[in-house]
């Protein structure tokens, strides 16, 4: 019986070392490659032997990777705080205040989180051509709102409908409007349920790829998923490895850190939203 | 997770009428930005993408459309010799691989996620030190991009310089490097390995959520009662659990059925993986074919429809989960 333990403790802690070590490879042997000098990049290493930022220094000085690096930062951003000022009043709405035909809004925001995108695209490119927004930032910060705001709305619903009647109850008595309840009275609350929803919206659109390589045609307007997938060498047959994986770095690192940080918010936002990962 | 539905809300104070009817204005009003900023990103492009498939447009020229009914779907012609031929995205060879191909990848991507998620969220849901780091360490996928995992594993799947083709190479399991990526019995399993990879622990922590949820004294009751673990399983954890499941797998469907990304940059131009995004994208912008792959774009649309009214419909499944 002991023995028996024994081989169920330790098979345990394997299966548990497995499942570290499959969830972070990709990502370290990315680092270590990032880190190579010109063709020591061809040499296979399971060690990290090299500390080069060569890599580093080319991806971010030559072409137009700083650019694109800021195009993301900027969107993102202003998806967030579009999608969030948009879906504080419709959830304070949707969860506080009793109407007609309330679920059935509630399926049809839930639904367009589901859309496919492909599904809106040519309609959205005519927009966007209307509108003259083609390759610009502005097209992006204006399709993103199509997956941002419902999942925003949806959270930020959830939430407020969790809050006691009673704190709402003495504003009211007191005359106070609704804007104020809001304001004075909600948003204070909200500050768990805004950081997750936005943290969530924020690495949606930082991730976003149809989109932005749909509506942005030059160097200068791409987001950095788009300047990834399109960067090239020399030659068509070249592939510049190093810096594709210095430039994935760099785009991934600032995430899991946040990610790490935030970790319980966002489970607790992944679970209430069953937002895309 | 909880239900919202109109009666399981809790009422809003009612101080009076007249303060209800104010309270109702201003909820309309608080509503109507919203609304109006999803009818015109959302609604309107799908009508006009419907509207699209259903014309003779041209990428160069969308404001020429001319109505010409269901002719991108199915159109034929009989010729003199009295021989019909058909011609329209419901009878193009291409298409039907890409509808097969994203049948085959949603499929086999979401049971082997669902299996391994649940694997994962077993492990994670005992007690033991250093919890937290494997927490972590599983939401590191999570966090990667999706064009960067795509380009880390086309690196590490490399054909000449692959860190894996080394490997399988020193284990003995293959005897010469493959091109996985680029090989056609190869290419969609390179797809399906990265998708799992980055995907698992959206399930995982989705099903943990609700493994946490169960009571601890249904397990310690049947302990004492004597029953196998592998029999507490299945019949305590997984009937608890489903609720939790069925919403994380449908989450997972939808979103495997309108793949993009990851096909677009791993496997680029491959027949073998080619789904009905992909394609639809490529007769879009790419072949100037503008009005067919608004075609195939609705036939995705209305594909997702079928399987979201078929789930609610025989899981009876409350997507916000709460039918626990």
């Amino acid at each position: 019986m002991n023995g028996w333990a024994v081989v169920k403790r330790t098979s345990f802690y394997a299966f548990v070392a497995l499942i570290i070590f499959e969830s972070v490879f990709p990502f370290y042997y990315a680092l270590i490659t990032s880190f190579k000098k010109g063709t020591e990049i061809f040499q296979i290493n399971y060690f990290p032997t090299s500390f080069s930022l060569e890599n580093y220094v080319g991806v971010l000085t030559q072409g137009s990777f700083a650019q694109n690096l800021f195009n993301s930062l900027f969107v993102s951003s202003a998806v967030v705080l579009l999608a969030l000022f948009l879906a504080v009043t419709a959830a304070y709405a949707l969860s506080r205040v009793k109407f007609r035909g309330r679920g059935l809004l509630l399926m049809t925001i839930l639904s367009v989180s589901m859309f496919p995108q492909i599904a809106v695209l040519a309609g959205l490119f005519e927009l966007v051509r209307f509108f003259h927004l083609f390759n610009t930032v502005w097209a992006l910060i204006f399709s993103y709102t199509i997956f941002t705001l419902p999942f925003t709305v949806w959270v930020l619903t959830t939430f407020m409908r969790d809050l006691p009647v009673e704190i709402e109850e003495a504003a009211i008595v007191d005359g106070a409007t609704p804007w104020v309840i809001i304001t004075k009275v909600f948003l204070p609350l909200m500050w768990p349920a805004l950081v997750t929803t936005g943290l969530l919206a924020f690495i949606a659109a930082w991730n976003e790829f149809l989109y932005a390589l749909t509506f942005t045609s030059s160097n200068s307007t791409r987001t950095v998923p788009v300047a990834i997938a399109l960067l090239s060498g020399a030659s068509e047959h070249e592939i510049p490895w190093g810096p594709i994986m210095a430039a994935s770095v760099i785009v991934t690192v600032p995430l899991v850190v946040l990610v790490l940080i935030f970790q319980r918010k966002i489970i607790s936002g992944l679970t209430a939203g069953g937002v895309k990962g | 997770m909880t239900v919202v539905t109109a009666t399981s809300l809790p009422a809003a104070p009612v101080v009076s009428s007249e303060l209800t009817r104010q309270r109702t204005r201003s909820a309309m009003l608080f509503l109507l930005p919203m609304i109006a900023a999803l009818a015109v990103v959302a609604g309107w492009p799908l009508l006009r993408s419907i509207y699209f498939s259903l014309t003779d447009v041209t990428l160069n020229n969308l404001a020429g459309a001319k109505f010409v009914g269901l002719r991108n779907y199915l159109t034929w012609v009989t010729l003199d010799s009295g021989r019909t031929i058909y011609s329209g995205v419901l009878v193009d060879p291409a298409w039907w691989n890409a509808v097969w191909n994203t049948l085959r990848f949603a499929f086999v991507s979401v049971v082997l996620e669902s299996i391994l998620g649940m694997a994962i969220a077993l492990a994670l849901n005992a007690d033991f030190p250093g919890r937290g780091l494997v927490r972590a360490a599983i939401l590191v996928p999570w966090a990667i991009p999706t064009i960067v995992s795509a380009k880390m594993w086309a690196w590490m799947l490399n054909d000449q310089f692959g860190i894996i083709n080394d490997a399988l190479l020193r284990l003995g399991i293959i005897s010469e490097k493959v091109a996985w990526t680029a090989t056609a019995n190869t290419a969609m399993g390179a797809v399906l390995v990265v998708d799992i990879w980055k995907t698992i622990p959206f399930m995982a922590l989705l099903i943990l959520a609700g493994l946490q949820s169960i009571p601890n004294d249904i397990y310690e009751a049947a302990e004492i009662d004597g029953v196998h673990p592998i029999q507490t399983f299945f019949r305590v954890t997984l009937p608890l659990v489903r609720p939790a499941l069925m919403v994380a797998i449908i989450f997972r469907l939808l979103d495997a059925m309108r793949i993009f990304d990851l096909i677009y940059v791993l496997t680029p131009n491959s027949a073998q993986t080619k789904t009905m995004s992909v394609i639809a994208r490529e007769n879009l912008f790419d072949f100037d074919k503008f009005a067919y792959g608004s075609a195939e774009a609705t036939l995705l649309f209305l594909s997702i429809l079928i399987v979201v009214i078929a789930y609610i419909w025989i899981g009876r499944v409350n997507l916000s989960g709460s039918d626990r």
